[in-house]
């Protein structure tokens, strides 16, 4: 269907966006998300304001402690930059699971995180890294950590007038070790089922600060605190990984979708699992 | 409102209401059919095109929003001669059978030779996962981006 009729303007400055955002205004970034929705005629926004040359929300830097991504920062781009890889690798690994080519040249991480599909997969890794998201409305900024910000099914923490105008993730330390993984009828689609897998691997083999979170299989991202805890402080070994598919089922309540039933959500989370923690053991000990 | 860009090396300027998408632009104003609309919402890739060096999504573009910007067509990059061997390749492997799909595909391949020239096989079916065929079943368009590559790697030995 062709798109309803609607107005567009630019803002150069976020000065210039406070003004626009008014009455029936609406958000343009990437647009990927946006209007693919207006051909079905699922929103009808009276005015988009494309936000895509403010200077402010652009640019991926490292300034005290934290590596910065600006709301704009293109998937594409996210996917290329040597700052990210060094310091997030698993926004590297994720990007390539993010739709198609054409797609990511145009997708934002602000627009990923602002609209909250609970199958994409860097609302999950902001989670997975416990990113902190930096909100902007006209006369101020806050502060909102991941896990807090996504509140529901397509609801965020965003307040009417509110931007992200960017995205912390806490530095990457050597030890870290990080994973993306997910079930997909074709590749780049919405993902059925994935899991952002986070944590220490200390020289000892001693797990510590385990984030294993999933995607596909709720409302948002779900962080499995009990899987997690089970992980905690022990050797990663095959008894580790068997306690943590346990422990996982309770930390699940998949709904039934066009996929599949809640059994084969807990089934696929279980096997994600295991291939996950497996793929950060020795390659000797992967062998065996 | 009023946007000046550049199509296919030539600078336009024309009148758009807001809610014309890129690939209406094209096809209804600057009579460019070569860009075909398909889904209309993101999934097919029959919209290919490039705008500023990149392929995108020509439906999911406002073309309102491309002041100042650059667009490259299937028309010219059919006539800069750019990818004349791939487009070889599509008919001598009967990649092309319907053709809904083909200026789309070609876009997205050319893509493939010009940002990935060691490709293989599974790099090349992942860069077009994007691109929906119906008829061709994939292998020869998979065969015929594959038979350009190594042609090309070929050529500068
Ligand atoms: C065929 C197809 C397949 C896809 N597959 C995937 C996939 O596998 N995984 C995945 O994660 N995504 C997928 N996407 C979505 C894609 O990643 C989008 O780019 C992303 O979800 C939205 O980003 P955007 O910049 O395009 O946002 P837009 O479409 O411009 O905006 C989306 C929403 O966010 C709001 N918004 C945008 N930026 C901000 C901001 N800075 N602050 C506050 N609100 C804002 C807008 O108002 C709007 O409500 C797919 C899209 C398509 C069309
Ligand atoms: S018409 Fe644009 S993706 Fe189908
Ligand atoms: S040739 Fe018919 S859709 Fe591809």
């Amino acid at each position: 269907m062709k798109w309803p009729a609607l107005g567009y303007l630019r803002a150069s400055s976020l000065d210039e966006l406070w003004r626009a955002l008014g009455e029936g205004a609406q958000i343009l970034a990437g647009g990927q998300t946006l209007l693919a929705t207006l051909a079905f005629r699922l929103s009808e926004p009276g005015t988009l304001v494309d936000i895509t040359r403010i200077p402010e929300l652009r640019g991926i830097s490292v300034a005290g402690g934290v590596l910065r991504v600006g709301a704009l920062t293109r998937h594409a781009e996210l996917g290329r930059d040597a700052l990210v890889a060094r310091h997030a690798p698993l926004l590297t690994q994720a990007v390539p699971h993010i739709a198609h080519p054409a797609i990511r040249n145009r997708g934002t991480i602000g627009g990923s995180l602002a609209y909250a599909d609970p199958a994409a997969e860097l609302p999950a890794c902001a989670v997975a890294l416990d990113a902190t998201l930096v909100l902007a409305r006209a006369g101020g900024e806050r502060r909102v950590k991941a896990t807090e910000f996504f509140t529901g099914l397509l609801t965020t923490a965003l307040e009417p007038g509110e931007i992200i105008a960017a995205v912390e993730f806490p530095l990457a330390g050597p030890s870290q070790r990080t994973v993306i993984l997910e079930v997909a009828r074709r590749s780049g689609d919405y993902a059925m089922t994935g899991l952002a897998a986070v944590l220490d691997l200390g020289a000892d083999g001693r797990i510590a600060s385990p984030r294993l979170t999933f995607f596909g299989v709720g409302e948002g991202p779900v962080l499995a605190a009990r899987a997690n805890a089970a992980l905690e402080g022990r050797a990663l070994d095959a008894t580790a990984i068997a306690a943590a598919q346990a422990a996982l089922d309770a930390d699940l309540d998949p709904p039934a979708d066009l996929h599949g039933p809640p059994a084969m959500k807990r089934h696929l989370c279980r096997v994600l699992l295991g291939r996950a923690l497996q793929s950060f053991t020795p390659a000797t000990e992967q062998a065996a | 409102m009023m946007i000046t860009l550049t199509v296919n090396g030539e600078r336009v300027t024309r009148h758009v209401e807001p809610r014309r998408h890129l690939i209406d632009f094209l096809r209804l104003d600057l009579g460019l059919t070569g860009s075909h609309a398909g889904c209309e919402h993101g999934v097919c890739g029959a919209c290919t095109v490039r705008v500023d060096g990149e392929i995108v999504r020509g439906c999911l573009v406002l073309a309102a929003s491309l002041d100042g910007a650059e667009v490259t067509t299937i028309e010219g990059l059919t006539d800069s001669g750019e990818v004349a061997d791939l487009q070889e390749a599509f008919v001598a492997r009967n990649a092309a059978q319907c053709g809904f799909c083909t200026p789309g595909m070609v876009m997205a391949a050319a893509d493939i030779l010009a940002h990935h020239a060691d490709a293989d096989r599974a790099a090349i079916r992942e860069h077009l996962s994007g691109n929906y065929c119906r008829c061709t079943g994939y292998q020869a368009i998979v065969e015929a981006v594959e038979t350009t590559l190594a042609a090309r790697r070929e050529a500068v030995r």
